[in-house]
């Protein structure tokens, strides 16, 4: 390929070209469909690494773009599970699709009204508020044992089959296709809105907050959207982890599940949504061989993979990819 | 014919320290005028005061008669108010045209809408090229700011919030840091303005200031001192005991 030089007359089309689609961007979904018929690994494992895909992706919108950290982003995961498990187990509401839209938009509605209270916020006081929000959350679902099943987990999810032939069958051939497909439209959405002059803003945000303002840029209004937004989109994973499992235990809101999401996001590159692909494929195969292999050390060995991302590769995997390509670039020429 | 701009008796303090003391100051429409006064005089806390980044202690701003005191910095913005940046606020990791544009967006009511792709918004990016040419930036264009120097970089600031479209701007040592030679394209922008744009000017530089301003106000201690045409400043004792860096006992 060789490089283009753009016409500093026309630069629209240098804006153009940087968010269209390129030939890589087939990869991901190359791998996910090959997954399936080569299943070099399980589909169990293909759709746990697709829940975390659109959790991480979820998590990159406000991250990556809008520069909010969080330590309780599994608030939205667990509301998400909650919620569509409940429908199911309490009130017989056991259609996939709309039980996961509901999930989705109660984990939705609730990111707004704490997103509008937390973005206030900024800075470590965000920080400590967000990992409040994350054990509150976990603790409100421990003593509300009637509707969650507390301590012992929420059981009684009966999801019917999709478009009302789809079982969740015990290999996850149908559910690896429906995570995929929601996997997709999460990521479309995310690439529409990243691209948008709403989305542009919001990287405005991430570098500049007080030059935002200064342009006259309602700072916390976008926040609080795109935080809604992140929301639905964690919700989503999550209730499509409580259908997967037919099952939903007070895990889903744990701390470890906020700062595991980070980790993967970290490690894959954030404010490229693709990070979220390559972290997430990345963390749980390691996770699980290594788990497998060492079950008392791996931690260890994840931790020390984050030390070398933390001081070698600040831009994740993927960032550190980009530069390694550009330095060939640069080499050939 | 009262002020475009109007601030009324505004004190300002940071704990014991008194930046703000009293200060009255009126803009008119197509005002040309500097505020100049010793660092840390609080010329800067003035504009941070008008703009809404700061609350003051006590005292009123009007924008068009109207009483912003308590008006968001956004709403500020979008009545018309914008100011630059003593030390440049950029988006450093996005290109020059990036960062104009996006303050032509806002302005615009674009930056709500989070379907339609960015690219194109051909209103706001044509709109974004025309200010970069009139700066001399449009070779700049597709540069990421951080790659920039820094009187370019300077430029874009002034850019970006020239893409406001402001009826009152307000200017923060606009040339402070750029070479001399690029001086004259930021004042040259600057006089490209319309009649009825109100502009208010904080420099050091008195060949600038006497170039451009119709009228100046003194602020020493955070207070206005004095305040007339640039000849009567140009004659007052007490001023030049200030510029002198004599003490002043008034
Ligand atoms: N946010 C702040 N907190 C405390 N002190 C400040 C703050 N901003 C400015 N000051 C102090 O107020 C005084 C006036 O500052 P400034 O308005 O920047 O002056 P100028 O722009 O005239 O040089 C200085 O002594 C400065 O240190
Ligand atoms: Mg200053």
């Amino acid at each position: 390929m060789t490089t283009k030089v753009y016409d500093a007359e026309n630069p629209v089309v240098f804006l153009r070209d940087r968010t269209r689609w390129h030939w890589a961007e087939a990869l991901p979904w190359i791998v996910a469909v090959a997954i399936f018929f080569l299943q070099p690994i399980t589909l169990n494992l293909g759709v746990q690494i697709l829940i975390t895909i659109i959790f991480a992706l979820s998590l990159d919108l406000i991250l990556g773009y809008g520069g909010v950290v969080t330590l309780g982003h599994a608030a939205y995961f667990g509301a998400g599970a909650y919620v569509t498990g409940m429908l199911s187990a309490h009130l017989g509401w056991n259609e996939p699709i709309s039980g996961l839209l509901a999930g989705a938009t109660v984990a939705g509605a609730f990111g707004f009204a704490t997103g509008w209270i937390l973005l206030r916020y900024h800075g470590l006081a965000l920080l400590m508020l967000t990992l409040a929000l994350g054990i509150m959350m976990a603790e409100l679902a421990n003593v509300t044992e009637v509707w969650t099943g507390g301590f012992d987990g929420l059981s009684g999810i009966v999801i019917d089959p999709i478009f009302g032939i789809f079982e969740n069958d015990l290999w996850r051939r149908n559910y690896y296709w429906y995570s995929l497909i929601a996997t997709f439209f999460v990521f479309l959405a995310c690439r529409r809105i990243v691209n948008s002059a709403f989305g542009r803003s919001l990287v405005g945000i991430r570098e500049n907050t007080e030059r935002m303002r200064a342009i006259g840029s309602p700072v916390h209004l976008r926040l609080v959207t795109i935080y809604t937004i992140s929301a639905f989109m964690a919700g989503i994973a999550g209730a499509l982890f409580a259908q997967v499992n037919a099952y939903v235990t007070l895990d889903v809101l744990s701390f470890a599940r906020s700062g595991t999401i980070l980790i993967v996001l970290v490690l894959g590159g954030t404010g490229r949504l693709y990070g979220a692909f390559v972290g997430a494929l990345v963390y749980i195969l390691v996770e699980d061989e290594l788990a497998k292999e060492y079950p008392a050390y791996w931690e260890l060995g994840l931790g020390f993979v984050l030390v070398l991302t933390a001081l070698f590769f600040r831009q994740g995997l993927l960032g550190a990819l980009e530069s390694f390509v550009r330095f060939c670039k640069r080499l050939k020429a | 014919m009262t002020g475009i701009l109007e601030v009324r008796g505004l004190y300002k303090s940071f704990g014991a320290l008194a930046v703000t003391q009293n200060v009255h100051l009126t803009l008119e429409a197509g005002a040309r005028h500097a505020l100049i006064g010793p660092n840390g005089a609080g010329k800067t806390t003035l504009i941070n005061l008008m703009t809404g980044v700061l609350k003051p202690d006590q005292g009123n701003i009007f924008l068009e008669q109207r009483d912003v005191t308590n008006m968001s910095e956004s709403g500020r913005v979008k009545n018309g108010l914008a100011r630059t940046f003593q030390i440049n606020q950029l988006f450093r990791k996005l290109t020059t045209l990036e960062n104009v544009a996006l303050s032509v967006s806002e302005r615009l009511g674009k930056n709500h809408v989070f379907w339609s792709q960015a690219w194109r918004n051909s209103e706001v990016l044509d709109e974004a090229m025309v200010l970069l040419k009139r700066l001399g930036l449009q070779s700049d264009a597709l540069t990421v700011i951080e790659e920039l120097p820094y009187g370019r970089q300077r430029l874009v600031e002034i850019a970006i919030t020239l893409g406001l479209s402001p009826k009152v701007l307000l200017l923060d040592e606009p040339a402070a840091g750029v070479p001399s030679t690029e001086t004259p394209i930021i004042l040259d922008a600057v006089d490209a303005l319309g009649d009825d744009i109100a502009v208010l000017i904080i420099e050091h530089d008195m060949d600038v200031v006497f170039r451009f301003a119709k009228s100046i106000s003194v602020l020493v201690s955070g207070a206005i001192l004095t305040e007339g045409t640039p000849e009567e400043i140009a004659e007052n004792e007490q001023v030049r005991a200030v510029y002198l860096g004599e003490s002043l006992d008034a």
